[in-house]
């Protein structure tokens, strides 16, 4: 499990590798949400390149940095998905909340 | 309904144990040659089913996790997953989408994930005694093109 944040202006990228499961998305919460508190990007890439496994913890994980988000006015997107990825995504309906490609 | 090969495990409702239930589960089920897709399926199935044995059944305590895989006559993948933690008191309403009983970001989907991605589930569970879950998947056989 490892976040790589990256900052570009005010576009914060975290590029998140390994598998997210309960057991690892306590971690990469608390990376994500330091590097949004230090930065206040208005906009968040959750890249999922270097994901190879994810189960509904990894909707928990996305929905709670979408609400922190949206108080700081800023937006999400979601990049990097794996077929396995969007299908957990799709089934929690979060192609509402993010663009996803 | 023919049991062809079978296996057991016990393990401790820890976390850093997730990821080990999954790939066991896994490599037992590859015997039936599945697609990514299916064994993904499998895998995000047995993932939430062994989270809720941690995150709900046995919430702070250590318990076991007692799981048993089978390969059913017919290409049928079934898995127990038990644990003897707190009980569901009413499963119509923990089998709710969305519906979860502990805050944080739980997403409240683990059964509804089980649901779409297994051909059936079957929940049965006794307050205080404890929860076994049950999942079927068929895995259709592939034709194989030679040449």
């Amino acid at each position: 499990m490892a976040v790589e944040i990256t900052v570009k202006g005010e576009v914060m990228t975290a590029l998140l590798s390994g598998e997210i499961d309960h057991h690892s998305a306590a971690g990469m919460r608390e990376k994500i949400d330091s590097a949004i508190d230090s930065n206040m990007p208005s906009l968040l890439v959750l890249d999922f390149g270097g994901v190879s496994f994810m189960d509904s913890s990894g909707i928990g994980l996305v929905m709670g940095r979408y609400r922190t988000l949206q108080k700081l006015g800023a937006n999400l997107h979601i990049t990097g998905a794996s077929p396995q990825i969007e299908k957990v995504m799709k089934l929690a309906g979060m192609n509402r909340l993010a663009t996803i490609n | 309904m023919k049991i062809v090969n079978k296996f057991n495990m016990s393990l401790y409702a820890r976390s850093a144990n997730e990821g080990f239930a999954r790939s066991c589960i896994s490599a037992f089920a590859s015997q039936l040659d599945p697609t990514l897709e299916e064994l993904n399926d499998i895998k995000t199935a047995v993932s939430e089913a062994v989270t809720n044995c941690i995150v709900h059944a046995y919430k702070e305590k250590l318990g076991k996790i007692y799981i048993t895989a089978e390969i059913i006559e017919g290409g049928i993948l079934r898995i127990k997953i038990r644990d003897t933690g707190c009980g569901i008191e009413n499963i119509e309403l923990a089998l709710t989408p969305l519906y979860t009983t502990v805050g944080g970001e739980r997403a409240g989907l683990g059964f509804a994930v089980m649901q779409s991605f297994m051909d059936s589930i079957k929940v049965s569970s006794k307050v205080g005694k404890g929860t076994t879950v049950t999942m079927k998947k068929k895995i259709s056989p592939r034709i194989t093109v030679n040449g």
